[in-house]
């Protein structure tokens, strides 16, 4: 069963299907219990959802009509690679008047999509280019 | 009163009254258009409208694609579905304006044309219906279908030891959600840590957010502290948005930061908000609203916070803006977005306009009814006080009581409270002193466990809760440490309890559209949709579920009435004996005056609902009797417990056709042997204001009817006291007591009283 065989009839998955739960470090959901916390065995990263699950909900979201939603959990399960600080990298040059002009917003698709293979994420910031420039919006305000 | 009135005026007095009404503090706005000032119809609101050529959306709305802003563009680009928007614009507004009052077109066939429809065309549609057409429309197009509810939880000291308390209390109400913020920006990570210690007491499964910074808002998230984000604030124009420092593009991206970190989020809007930072374009509050939503389905949030928010008081101020409060959140709904229905900044100073306003949500229902209902007292509330708040909380429980509607909070009773409270706040010290944060005093804990607000409470130093705050985020604090610090502590349970939702983070379930977790299971519009199609669907509040709505504080059953009077028995049976003396005969004397009392008066019940004991009443009444010249006569009856019966039957048996009717509450009546049962002489109904006084004089005209006298009647006032309300449920119950004591063969029976005491007044 791949991620998008998944539908409204597997949801809540940590109900209907918790065998195929798994953290970022590939810890189960019964790898998380109580003993493992108090020994010092579990790190955030055991806690992090993946890119699979995304896609899982994605699959679901679509399945139960909610393309737009569906969408944007594709979005996040390629966010799931990138670290903290490009994150909110990305998300300062996209707020008004911090890039300097469309190149910026540019270099940024790029690196996305070559150095995290995040192709939806990368045309999504092109698009935001493209329409800040038509609106100004690279002018700095303070 | 001794001053004589003056009756000096220029102006009716009721317009003094008026102004003294709390109501007159709130401000109204003149309906303008122009200047923004229009629930439904903006100035420059424009036609709906849509061209597509070639799979191109080339005209939106009247705006050509060449001259759209970014928000126009965003919504084409990511919300309008060219394959639905062709059969959905070519619809009547009103055909489908009926549609979503049509318990027979099933909620998917709306939210599918919506994604086809354009700001305008949606605007239009909503505004078609009124207000309680909008009501049902909700109801219907809500996505799941278990209504809920968010809390705030703040306060003014940004006390770790009373959010961790107040968290827990919040919890225990049933509250699905909990919010908080800070008074002071820096003390966001003590905040957090505090709230969601709390959060993990008694159950699992509360979400939990921090309302911060952006970024900051997300690493405490990152660091396993909160479960839901709803601070994405998006607006209806570009220069309203540029001045909140955003796009749609990095609001969108957001959006997808949050779900790539396992934690739900929703957006914020809501009339008003572009009025507030002075770029509103002439439009109406409805259609700005109408942009914001397409802009946030289209970024693929699961849901919003909308319904005025803190535009709500503005909104509020002008006409028709509460219904229009209404239609933008039908608009979210329909759009198949998860809606925190706003009624959270206090909209107005009447409570009267406040209870109003909530009505549609409570009995509509709503995924969260309030996106934040203050569970602490309005000072303490940190947002700004709520539509309801502490003070008002169990306001809220009788409403769901009275209408059996589910606002989705339940009673707590007061030991259990101060369990939990102590509870919380034991757990997050031992956090506190184990992670070398900060040192908690007994007198510390104590004082914020029982404290209401916190102005009650003695407490950490406002320098150590920033150093707490500081410390956890300069040392990467995670939810890991704390858990292994509650561990130490023996707080297993919390532990559990904390666990129990990281893990939910792992498969993402709570990512889908209006997820809550109930009783250790997610809930959302995927696995509890909302489905109403008339009576007898949708949601109903189960057996159990209405027993809650029912189990309200301090509630009056007929053992407790009896309960409560054979408390006062013994000190009656001190002060006074019912001889029984047998058969009472008619009299012939012409000045005297028949009390003709109840079954239950002295047997079962020994004072008035004025709290006068029966054995005073008498003596009183004798006294007013005897002072105007006529004799008492005591007469007790079973065939009748009602007022008048007994006053017709005592004056019946009276030598001078004047009786006293008298029930056990305190009622009485003046009654003539030749009148019919309910045309009495004089009757005193409202036993719960009746004085002695009042019986004293009762007595003396009495006798003064018994005199052939025509004396002044006497008036009992109030002060307008809803007395209904304070006692028909005691008065039902003893009436109720009191007539099953009756029987059709009863013979009225001659009482002598002896008084074991001087009469007192």
């Amino acid at each position: 069963m791949t991620d998008r065989d998944f539908s409204a009839a597997d949801y809540p998955i940590a109900e209907r299907r918790p065998e195929t739960v798994r953290g970022a470090r590939g810890k189960t959901l019964d790898d998380l219990n109580i003993e493992a916390v108090a020994q010092g065995e579990l790190e955030m990263e055991d806690l992090r959802i993946t890119p699979q699950a995304l896609l899982r909900q994605a699959s679901i979201a679509r399945s139960a009509g909610r393309a737009a939603l569906a969408d944007n959990f594709e979005r996040a399960a390629e966010m799931t690679s990138l670290p903290q600080d490009e994150v909110m990298r990305i998300y300062e040059l996209l707020r008004p008047g911090r890039s300097r002009g469309k190149q910026d917003l540019l270099d940024a698709a790029e690196t996305l999509r070559r150095q995290f293979h995040a192709p939806q994420l990368a045309g999504f910031v092109e698009q935001a280019a493209a329409v800040y420039e038509k609106r100004g919006l690279f002018r700095r305000r303070y | 009163m001794t001053d004589t009135p003056s009756f000096q005026a220029n102006r009716w007095r009721r317009f003094d009254d008026w102004d003294a009404r709390a109501l007159r503090l709130d401000k109204f706005a003149v309906e303008d258009p122009e200047n923004g000032f229009s629930a439904f119809e903006g100035a420059a609101d424009p036609e709906p409208s849509l061209d597509i050529v070639d799979g191109r959306i080339e005209v939106m709305d009247g705006i050509p694609a060449t001259d759209f802003d970014m928000i126009d563009s965003f919504v084409a680009a990511y919300h309008l579905d060219p394959e639905i928007a062709a059969e959905a614009m070519a619809m009547p507004s009103q055909t489908l304006a009926r549609m979503l009052v049509d318990m027979n077109v099933p909620r998917e066939e709306l939210t599918r044309l919506a994604r086809g429809l354009t700001p305008a065309k949606l605007a239009e549609v909503v505004a078609q219906l009124n207000a309680m057409e909008l009501a049902f429309a909700y109801s219907k197009m809500r996505a799941r279908s278990t209504p809920g509810n968010q809390a705030h939880v703040t306060n003014a000291k940004d006390d770790p030891l009373q959010l961790a308390a107040d968290a827990a209390v919040a919890v225990a109400l049933g509250f699905d959600e909990i919010e908080t913020t800070m008074r002071v920006a820096q003390n966001s990570w003590a905040n957090a840590l505090a709230c969601c210690i709390g959060s993990a007491v008694g159950q699992a499964g509360t979400l939990f957010q921090c309302s911060s910074e952006e970024a900051e808002e997300l690493q405490i998230g990152m660091a396993g502290f909160t479960s839901y984000a709803e601070t994405v604030s998006v607006y209806g124009t570009e220069s309203a948005f540029v001045d909140g420092d955003d796009t749609p593009w990095s609001k969108a991206w957001l959006a997808a930061a949050y779900a790539s970190r396992g934690i739900k989020m929703r957006c914020t809007s809501g009339a008003a908000a572009e009025l507030l930072m002075g770029f509103h374009e002439a439009k109406s509050l409805l259609y700005l609203e109408a942009r914001c939503l397409c802009l946030q389905r289209g970024m693929g949030a699961q849901g919003t916070q909308n319904g005025g928010i803190d535009g709500a008081p503005l909104a509020g101020s002008m006409p028709g803006g509460v219904r229009e409060l209404l239609a933008e959140n039908l608009l979210a709904v329909w759009l198949d977005l998860e809606c925190a229905s706003g009624n959270d900044a206090r909209h107005s100073e009447s409570d009267m306009r406040v209870g109003a306003k909530i009505l549609p949500y409570l009995i509509a229902g709503s995924d969260l009814i309030c996106s934040g209902f203050g569970s602490i007292l309005k000072y303490d509330n940190s947002f700004n006080p709520s539509s309801f708040n502490g003070e008002e909380l169990e306001e809220f429980l009788v409403l769901q009581r009275d209408f059996e509607a589910d606002g989705g909070l339940r009673t707590i009773d007061g030991s259990s409270a101060l369990a939990l409270r102590r509870q919380a706040i034991d757990a997050l010290s031992f956090v506190l002193k184990d992670l070398e944060l900060a040192e908690v005093d007994e007198t510390m804990k104590q004082s914020v466990a029982v404290a209401s607000g916190s102005k009650e409470t003695q407490t950490l130093d406002s320098r150590v809760i920033t150093e707490i705050s500081r410390r956890v985020a300069e040392r990467g604090i995670t939810i890991l440490d704390v858990m292994r610090a509650l561990h130490r502590g023996g707080f297993r349970q919390e532990v559990e309890n904390l666990l129990f939702l990281l893990k939910l983070r792992l498969s993402g379930d709570y990512l889908q559209t209006s997820a809550v977790v109930r009783e250790g299971r997610v809930l959302s519009a995927v696995n509890d949709p909302n489905r109403y199609q008339g009576p007898g669907t949708g949601y109903r509040p189960s057996a159990a579920r209405r027993k809650e709505l029912a189990d309200i504080r301090d509630v009056l059953n007929r053992e407790d009435v009896l309960r409560f009077e054979a408390t006062l028995e013994s000190a009656e049976q001190a002060r006074i004996e019912y001889r029984h003396m047998g058969q009472a005969s008619p009299g012939t004397d012409r000045s005297e005056v028949v009390v003709g009392i109840s079954p239950g008066l002295g047997t079962k019940f020994f004072q008035t609902l004025a709290g006068h004991p029966l054995s005073t009443l008498l003596q009183t009444l004798k006294r007013g009797i005897e002072d105007a010249g006529g004799v008492m006569r005591v007469v007790r009856f079973a065939h009748t417990a009602d007022t008048s019966f007994l006053g017709l039957s005592a004056a019946r048996l009276s030598g001078s056709g004047i009786g006293i009717g008298l029930q056990s509450k305190g009622t009485a009546v003046i009654h003539h042997r030749d009148r019919l049962p309910h045309n009495n002489l004089e009757i005193f109904s409202n036993a719960p204001i009746t004085m002695l006084a009042h019986y004293h004089a009762l007595g003396a005209n009495a006798a003064a009817y018994a005199h052939g006298d025509s004396p002044a009647p006497i008036f009992v006032t109030g002060d307008g006291e809803a007395l209904g309300a304070r006692f028909h449920a005691r008065v039902a119950l003893i009436y109720a007591i009191e007539t099953a004591m009756t029987y059709d063969e009863a013979v009225p029976e001659e009482i002598a009283l002896h008084f074991k005491e001087p009469a007192h007044d």
